[in-house]
């Protein structure tokens, strides 16, 4: 049985090897070459609006730029703007520290709604289509200056739940550290939900992939509804998660209510000593550099975390592994010693074939 | 969940009322602004009317719509999401089907960069950015979007190549191998064959484009509009953006013999009311496209 599938493996491995040789033919290689054409509108942009503006931007974040009639003025200021900003500024540190915890907080808030909700929508039930849309609505009107005028006329929360009960007790339990970022939630909860529309869709499409198959199988074994979602829809929902956070994370960063894209813009244009261009685009790098590691960190998470069926399978693997080293080192030395024997009867140190047995 | 068999009476009607019952939380906002838009003066200080507004009051509308100069906004917000739409979708589409047909040297590295410019915030590249379009004279110019969306740079480009790239890699290499032999070149191969069958994409990334560049505030504040309102650019979502400046000038230069009154609730909502109604016309007619488009093209990723 280990012998046929072994050598079915290795034929598949030369056939997968001679089709590279075929594939990889002059054809396609002159094919390959004719790629850049397509791929010119995308290096000329990425050139002029991403690594220009990129390298520019660090330089300009080195230096103050006073704005004066004959142009831009530059004075090399070293790493100033950036001590200046951690040391001196009274809003960014603040604002910086707010927008990480509620992220950190309203993104698996997002996340996990927006899975109940694609599980619920998923079920066999009416109008569907209907809820979809319902629930797709906000990501079509949502933007910075409409979610402002809402939130200005309290129509960010609902009225008939009275949350300062809520808050109170959070409050109450809660160091002021974490407190305040939870009531906030809770006060904005709707434009919390708000954000999950395209996330819902994406879940949906997710649970849409998933072999029926499994559930059956399942089900026969005796699976309740409850493993079932924990040992076959959420594994298989994995690379939704991680793509939901990150989309969560990236969008919530880009977003006109985040203040502190609106601090950039305001420092770029401020005529206050120090700012200026150079300062803000220090504060753009700083700012650039946290969302990027939050998405990393984000991403470690989700991605190193296996789940126990996956576990199982590796540790039996490494199992099967070590015996079939064990008993290869076995063999060898079976093989070692059958030699040597042999060696020693030729010598005429051993005469019975019996003691030679017992060697073994 | 996922089975063929029938749930349980009960989990379906627990199902069901959880979903009416967030179902509302989510419109709730819009039930509000639709109500308050309508109310009068008297309507907002009687406590006892809380939805149902005592008249249909289409003035706060004619007010809004006027301080906001509708009509201009409107059609300027069209031409400033729609010019650059029509960019995005023939730089992303032709970039898409490059990484999708072709295994050309240092593609990964494209990707790569591709998805790090999704990550990465707009405002570190914003401020050379700037200045490379005031000195290119292109500030406050429609120009300023359509530069970057023709060289596939745009906002959101990268999710646009994404899908473009998710989608022309389904189509079997067998047709464009076909078209090949009967004389196609690169280029006619990708219009003629390619681009017929990408019809799904080119929907949903026309749609969400037009979406997101009409949405924009920030971006074309800076860009097109001018920091210091100083072009002749303006967007509805910008006008509501400055409503409460727009409304106290448009009523002092109407003056209040007309019988404008000052900046009230009812008539910001009819001004947010205006400014997302042409998007929600827009939704209701296509919506199957905007909520199916994510099925069909699967930026889910595989």
């Amino acid at each position: 049985m280990e012998e046929t599938k072994k050598m079915t493996r290795e034929e598949k491995k030369a056939l997968k090897e001679r089709l590279k040789h075929l594939q990889s033919g002059k054809l396609e290689k002159r094919d390959a070459h004719k790629g850049y054409f397509f791929m010119i509108p995308w290096f000329i942009g990425a050139a002029v609006f991403l690594a220009y503006p990129l390298i520019n931007s660090f330089w300009y974040a080195l230096n103050q730029i006073k704005i004066t009639p004959m142009g831009r003025d530059f004075t090399y200021y070293g790493f100033k703007n950036f001590t200046d900003i951690l040391l001196q500024d009274p809003d960014f540190i603040v604002q910086l520290v707010d927008y990480l915890t509620s992220t950190l907080l309203s993104v698996p808030i997002i996340v996990v709604f927006a899975l109940i909700i694609a599980l619920m929508l998923n079920m066999k039930i009416k109008g569907k289509g209907f809820f979809r849309v319902i629930f797709f609505l906000p990501v079509i009107i949502v933007s910075g200056p409409i979610l402002g005028q809402l939130n200005a006329e309290g129509a960010g929360s609902i009225s008939a739940i009275d949350m300062t009960a809520l808050t109170n007790n959070i409050s109450s339990v809660l160091p002021k550290m974490l407190a305040e970022p939870i009531s906030d939630l809770f006060n904005n909860m709707i434009m919390t939900l708000w954000y999950s529309g395209v996330q819902i869709l994406i879940f949906l499409s997710g649970l849409q992939k998933i072999d029926k198959s499994m559930y059956e199988a399942a089900k026969i074994d005796g699976g309740s509804g409850w493993e079932c979602f924990w040992k076959i829809t959420l594994p298989n929902l994995k690379p939704m998660i991680l793509l939901n956070v990150v989309y969560t994370v990236v969008f919530t960063s880009n977003n006109d209510q985040n203040p502190i894209i609106g601090l950039i813009e305001d420092s770029m244009f401020s005529g206050a000593p120090g700012r200026g261009y150079g300062y803000a685009a220090a504060m753009a790098w700083m700012y650039s550099i946290v969302v990027l590691l939050m998405v990393g960190l984000f991403a470690l998470l989700l991605m190193t975390r296996k789940d126990a069926y996956e576990k199982q399978v590796k540790r039996a693997k490494k199992a099967a592994k070590r015996e079939a080293r064990n008993r290869k080192k076995i063999e060898r030395r079976n093989v070692r010693n059958a030699k040597r024997i042999d060696r020693q009867r030729k010598q005429g140190k051993i005469t019975s074939r019996t003691t030679s047995r017992e060697d073994y | 969940m996922g089975t063929k068999d029938k749930e349980g009476f009960l989990k379906q009607f627990l199902v069901y009322a959880l979903l009416i019952c967030i179902g509302f939380i989510y419109i709730y906002p819009i039930l509000h602004m639709v109500s308050a838009s309508f109310m009068s003066l008297d309507d907002l200080l009687d406590s006892s009317i809380k939805w149902i507004p005592s008249s249909m009051n289409f003035a706060n509308y004619k007010q809004a719509a006027a301080s906001m100069n509708f009509w201009m906004s409107l059609l300027q917000s069209i031409i400033i999401a729609g010019v650059p739409t029509l960019c995005n979708l023939v730089s992303c589409s032709i970039v898409g089907y490059g990484l999708a047909r072709f295994n050309f040297k240092g593609k990964g590295i494209c990707m790569g960069i591709i998805i790090l410019t999704f990550v990465l915030p707009s405002q570190i590249t914003m401020i050379p950015t700037y200045v490379l379009y005031s000195n290119l004279k292109i500030l406050n110019t429609l120009w300023a979007f359509i530069l970057p969306a023709i060289l596939a740079q745009g906002i959101n480009a990268p999710i646009f190549i994404l899908i473009f790239w998710q989608f022309f890699r389904q189509i079997p290499k067998v047709l464009i191998e076909a078209s090949k032999i009967d004389g196609a070149g690169y280029f006619e191969s990708f219009y003629k064959v390619a681009l017929p069958s990408a019809k799904p994409a080119f929907i949903t990334v026309g749609l969400f484009s037009f979406v997101w560049y009409w949405n924009e505030a920030y971006l074309t504040n800076l860009y097109v509009h001018g920091v210091y309102g100083d072009s002749k650019w303006t967007t509805l979502v910008i006008q509501l953006q400055n409503f409460a400046d727009n409304f106290s000038s448009y009523q002092q230069t109407s003056g209040a013999a007309a019988g404008v009154p000052t900046l009230n609730e009812s008539i910001s909502m009819a001004g947010t009311m205006l400014s997302i109604l042409p998007l929600l016309l827009l939704y209701f007619v296509l919506q199957k496209q905007f909520v199916e488009s994510i099925d069909r093209t699967g930026i889910t990723g595989e």
